[in-house]
């Protein structure tokens, strides 16, 4: 990774009373070091990435504490890391992306809430749902319903989030279970402060060595026949002991409000965004002081029902904000209050969507549907319908602003990515040869999927791209082509694709984008990242990799060359051999490239060494305004301008100042025989005295040819 | 506590790699350095530097007693932004489209420039969004707009946009932070101080003056060269003053292409339409004028050429009076380029044979010339010096043979009405570009031609010049030509003529 941390990993090293400032995500870390944890482990995602990343990156600190920071290859092997707090009483954390790490994780998960922990262990799940979400959107939830975990949803306030993490560790133990902290996007990225602790270090920990392993205890083991007892400790130990800790810590709150005939239970995440929306219909101030009772539930799973049915008692009705589908609070909710005899009319979904996030106008038309419905002192139904009547102004008004809406501006490759060059020859290709089933996944190359490439037929989870090529390739004529980036093939692609395409003899085009990092979490290392002190792969190549497998039709080629790329895809999809194709698109992943490049460049030019500087540029006059190069590339340097010639009317084709020169749009006007407007520029720094005087000679004779009968 | 019951919002939108969270940051801090409540957070998307990010801040603004902490919400809610920051008009006009921006409460600090979107940068013709359509929208429904480009003030002060835009901020009032709370924020930063605090400035100057609009394009030329004085009067006496400047624009261009004689060719093709409606006349002269200056290698060599090439490029590069620097140009000819200039009985023996061998479409040369060298500098003057050889080339024949029958059927269609005329003049504008885009361009021209406008003059219907339009516009629809297809099946049967 080129990315330095050294401003966060100080904000780790604060001490008692002094105030961190910073965000979300970096609070959450700062707690578990706080919280005594052993062992850290994880998979990059948003947007919980940063937690690893920053552990990673405190050596110092790490060994201090004595904490093992490892970068799991997937979820599975971070969840499997927490089978360290099954036998012995250390503390411990993994982290990544939920729903579809969790996904990932779900067979050692299940395993583990089965034998129960000694020591506590927590997950951190960034929930990665609403506006800003790259993956599928399903709840978590049903993880923590279906194995026992139980699920922590703290109000997004960084004093509440650290205290929550504290007293999850606590929770863990004193349940014997692991717990799940669920962390909005918004939460992770919120800037805030909190009081710091001390750190703590782990009892046994890694410079504080356990003298002998934990001794044989089957039930220790999720292997039958213990796990019958297991599937009854769950609910009849674990899940007491959880709730009788949820009380006794006041791990959900309650908040006390005049209009007691009536009450809203929520999740922490969402109580921030619904206390602006009772501020706005007066029944609360912006401080927290609420006119309606609410019980603002930290610990989503599980519920305690004692405290779903006080809080209801003597209330006419209780509204449950609780966002995703399906509605399991208020399913669980109804059953409490059913079981406990209670009147209390229960809404939630009725009159809240049924899926999607709730934004604040979603929970306020929610909020004014349900409490319409009452006449209570205290609710103000002109309030309740003016705000209603704002809101439907404002969105009819912004409707009206503008005749035809703006067209989403989706995220892209980067300018200069490496993985453009490849989707610049499949459209080439399909030009060609018709069109080809493309089987997509997840990382960057996903952008594909957008103009102005388009393409994709499948996208089914991270790294199976040529998995799900396989029930598709005997019902096609042509070859399909599966698409996978190198965290995707080290993640999962090796084994679920690779192996299962040999080992089935499947006739398959796979191509890895080889760009030596996990690029789209933020440039993280994987195992064939190059090691900056000796430029090998850290752990393994993947071409090697695949030799020894036993792949025989093998081509690495760098993707800018646009024509070989063209051609070695045609071979591909022609030729005779019909096993596994592999073909590696090896080009380092530019932002991380430019990123060093920027160091290496401010050094050589302080230090009088020469070096180049390459970018592209159009001449306006030989440019028709056709763009074609620009649906082969979608470069974001490669854009329009206004025609400057008086005559023209349609935009030119422009390469603006964010250019770096990676040479895309010479290979695919070559490649595609585009037009000649394109040229490549490169300016030298630090040149030798020999060098500047060959150019002076060369600019001086030029200039004198140009002068002479140019407008003849 | 004085009468505040709520907080002031602020919401960002910018693009990756522009510093929304930067700006967010120096905001954040100059609410804490005068000890408000503040409270921000960030979609900021994935890790690449493209696509919409939005950042969201909110701040209390006067201190609490007992430092108190507001409650803070996380996402911005429609109809409750008090300032909207919005770094590229698009990403504006989003927010005012999303219900962010409102008469009643929104100071809108917007940059006017454009980062244009894929979809309006694919169009094979003009895809791009109707600027001051979005710029008076903004303009209209934000209770205060300061609107001005930042991007190119950024660009001269060396800063990047959002420094500008908190300039900008601090000089509208919006927020009860003063100008220097701002400056110390990016001078605690620390980074890049000098830069941001000129953008901070420049930013501070154009808020305070109320935002300097849409830029308005000036770049005109002045046409006053001795060898085209003659012709300027010939223009200047005989044509009505709405054509004036186009057709001096088409005289000048090509005496530049070919020479003086040419540009009187160009008048002479002009004058059967000097009676008919000016707007006419200067569409037909503006499509002429691009369509006699076809695109050849002869002129391709010849822009690569120009003198004040190397200097502009200089420019762009930002290299320094004696430093090297390189160019080198990307080049591809095939058959076709070879035959435009050969003489046309050696063009079409060599055509046919490329075509029957299969030749024509696959063959190609593939260049990369260094025009900063002396004989790649050598190499484009030669080329370019092909001038006099033009007329004699086989494109030469083929072109000005077109043009006389696009001229004709402008004409007939002119004896129908304007409208039909102006349409049919305007199909000039597919013909472009080079190689296989000039081939499709071409083909896409004939097609409509054929299968569209000769019976549509053999018996013209009131909705002609709509049809035309929209043949055009589905020509531009893609390159795969389905909607073009699509339209002439559905608005005529395929004639059996074949025009052109």
């Amino acid at each position: 990774m080129e990315r330095s941390f050294t401003k966060e990993i100080e904000l780790l090293k604060l001490g008692q009373g002094e105030t961190f400032n910073g965000e979300g995500i970096l609070a959450v870390t700062k707690a578990l070091l706080q919280s005594g944890v052993a062992y850290v482990g994880g998979y990059q995602g948003a947007p919980v990435s940063h937690l690893l990343d920053v552990l990673i990156q405190a050596e110092d600190l790490m060994g201090e504490l004595g904490i093992n920071a490892e970068a799991n290859s997937s979820e599975a092997s971070a969840a499997a890391m927490l089978a360290a707090s099954v036998n012995y009483p250390v503390r411990g954390a993994v982290t990544w992306k939920s729903v579809v790490g969790t996904n990932v994780a779900s067979d050692a998960l299940s395993n583990l809430s089965s034998t129960g922990v000694m020591g506590g262990a927590l997950i951190i799940s960034g929930e990665d749902y609403g506006e800003g979400a790259s993956i599928i959107q399903e709840r978590t939830h049903a993880f923590a319903l279906k194995s026992t975990i139980m699920l922590v949803d703290p109000r997004p306030d960084l004093n509440t989030i650290v205290n929550m993490v504290e007293k999850s560790f606590e929770l863990s133990e004193a349940s014997s279970s692991p717990v799940m902290m669920e962390l909005r996007i918004r939460a992770c990225h919120v800037q805030g402060s909190f009081e710091a602790k001390d750190n703590v270090a782990s009892p046994i920990n890694a410079r504080n060595k356990a003298d002998n392993p934990a001794g044989f205890l089957y039930d220790r083991l999720a292997h039958p026949p213990v796990t019958f007892k297991h599937e009854k400790q769950k609910v009849e130990d674990r899940i007491p002991a959880a709730q009788k800790f949820i009380l006794e810590n006041d791990m959900n709150e309650v908040f006390n409000g005049e209009i007691s005939n009536h009450g809203i239970i929520v999740q922490g995440g969402l109580y921030n965004t619904l206390i602006r929306r009772l501020t706005n219909l007066g029944l609360a101030d912006s401080f927290g002081n609420t006119r309606v009772p609410i019980l603002v539930l930290n610990v989503t799973h599980p519920l305690v029902p004692e405290q779903i049915s006080s809080f209801c008692t003597g209330k006419q009705s209780v509204l449950v904000v609780e966002e995703g589908n399906p509605e399991y609070l208020e399913q669980q909710i109804g059953q409490i209050l059913r079981g406990a005899d209670l009147q209390t009319r229960l809404h939630g979904k009725d009159v809240l969507p049924l899926a999607g996030e709730y934004t604040a106008d979603v929970i306020t038309q929610g909020l004014v549907d349900y409490l319409g419905q009452y006449d209570d002192a205290g609710i103000q139904g002109e309030a309740l319908r003016d705000e209603a009547a704002r809101l439907e102004n404002v969105r009819a008004n912004a409707q009206a602003a503008l005749d035809e809406k703006v067209p989403p501006r989706p995220p892209g490759f980067c300018t200069g990515c490496p993985e453009r060059p490849v989707f610049s020859a499949i459209k080439l290709l399909k030009e060609e040869l018709g069109d080809i089933h493309i089987a997509a996944d997840i990382g960057c190359h996903a952008f594909g999927t957008f103009e102005p490439f388009s393409m994709g037929n499948s996208i089914l989870g991270y790294g199976m791209s040529l998995a799900s090529a396989a029930g598709v390739r005997d019902i096609q004529k042509k070859r399909t082509i599966s698409i996978m980036g190198d965290g995707g093939f080290w993640h999962n692609g090796l084994q679920s694709g690779v192996l299962s395409a040999l080992f089935n003899e499947g006739d398959a085009i796979l191509i890895i984008m080889q760009n030596g990092y996990s690029s789209a979490t933020g440039q993280q290392n994987i195992p064939s990242s190059r090691s900056r002190t000796n430029n090998r792969a850290i752990t393994g190549e993947i071409e090697r990799t695949l030799k020894s497998l036993g792949v025989e039709w093998l081509k690495t080629i760098r993707t800018y060359s646009v024509d070989v790329m063209v051609d070695t895809l045609r071979e591909a999809m022609t030729t005779d051999f019909n096993g596994l194709k592999v073909i590696i698109a090896d080009g380092e992943c530019m932002l991380a490239r430019q990123r060093r490049l920027k160091t290496d460049n401010a050094r050589k030019l302080e230090g009088g060494i020469r070096f180049e500087t390459p970018r592209f540029g159009i001449d306006d006059e030989v440019c028709t305004g056709d763009h074609s190069c620009i649906r082969l590339s979608g470069c974001p340097s490669l854009t329009i301008k206004p025609n400057p010639d008086p005559l023209r009317t349609d935009p030119i084709a422009h390469v603006n100042n964010g250019c770096v020169g990676c040479g895309l749009c010479g290979e695919v006007s070559h490649a595609a025989v585009l037009c000649p407007s394109f040229y490549k520029a490169e300016r030298v720094q630090n040149a030798g005295p020999i060098e500047k005087a060959v150019h002076k000679i060369r600019q001086s004779v030029i200039g004198r040819m140009s002068d002479k009968g140019d407008t003849a | 506590m004085t009468g505040v019951t709520r907080p002031l919002t602020v919401l960002i939108a910018a693009l990756g790699g522009e510093g929304g969270g930067v700006l967010m940051n120096w905001i954040v801090n100059a609410a804490i350095a005068k000890g408000f409540p503040v409270q921000a957070t960030s979609i900021p998307g994935v890790a690449q530097r493209t696509g919409a990010t939005t950042y969201y801040v909110e701040l209390w603004p006067e201190k609490t007693p007992n430092d108190a902490r507001p409650i803070f919400s996380l996402s911005p809610a429609i109809g409750e932004v008090d300032v909207m920051i919005a770094t590229e008009l698009a990403e504006g006009s989003r927010a005012l489209s999303a219900g962010y921006i409102t008469p009643d409460r929104t100071t809108l600090i917007g940059s006017t420039h454009r980062v244009y979107l894929t979809v309006e940068k694919m169009g094979m013709g003009d895809g791009r969004l109707d600027e001051k359509k979005l710029y008076s929208a903004l303009k209209k429904n934000a209770q205060q707009a300061v609107m001005f480009d930042a991007a190119d003030i950024a660009q001269r002060k060396g800063a990047i946009i959002n420094a500008v835009m908190l300039g900008a901020l601090a000089g509208s009032g919006a927020l009860p932070l003063e100008p220097d709370v701002f400056t110390s924020a990016i001078k605690k930063e620390g980074k890049a101080v000098k830069a941001n605090l000129a953008g901070f400035s420049a930013g501070l100057e154009v808020a305070k003056s109320g935002g300097a609009g849409l830029a308005v394009d000036t770049a005109k030329q002045n046409i006053s060269n001795q060898t085209e004085q003659e012709l300027e009067k010939q223009v200047k006496t005989g044509f009505p003053p709405a054509v004036h400047e186009i057709l001096l624009h088409g005289i000048r261009r090509l005496i530049d292409y070919q020479d003086a004689d040419y540009a009187r060719d160009y008048m002479e093709r002009l004058e059967p339409f000097r009676e008919h409606d000016p707007v006419l006349l200067r569409e037909v002269g503006r499509h002429l004028a691009i369509r006699m200056s076809y695109e050849d290698i002869i002129r391709v060599a010849q822009a690569k050429g120009r003198p004040t090439r190397f200097n502009r490029i200089k420019d762009e590069l930002g290299t320094a009076a004696d430093d090297p620097f390189h160019v080198t140009e990307f080049l591809k000819p095939g058959i076709q380029e070879v035959c435009d200039l050969l003489p046309p009985t050696m063009a079409r023996s060599l055509m046919s044979w490329g075509k029957n061998s299969g030749k024509l479409k696959t063959l190609h040369w593939g260049m990369e010339v260094r025009t900063t060298t002396i004989t790649g500098y050598i190499k484009m003057k030669i080329l370019a010096g092909l001038r006099w050889w033009r007329p004699y080339s086989y494109r030469w024949a083929v072109e000005q043979a077109a043009i006389d029958r696009w001229l004709a059927l402008v004409m007939q269609a002119a004896s129908v009405n304007t409208a039909l005329a102006l349409e049919v003049t305007e199909l000039a504008r597919l013909i472009k570009g080079y190689g296989s885009t000039h081939q499709r361009g071409s083909n896409n021209y004939q097609r409509i031609v054929a299968d569209l406008v000769v019976p549509l003059l053999a018996d013209p219907p009131p909705d002609g010049p709509e049809r035309v339009k929209s043949a055009l516009e589905a020509a531009l629809a893609g390159p795969d030509g389905k909607a073009l297809k699509q339209i002439l099946h559905s608005t005529n049967p395929p004639a059996p003529v074949a025009a052109q």
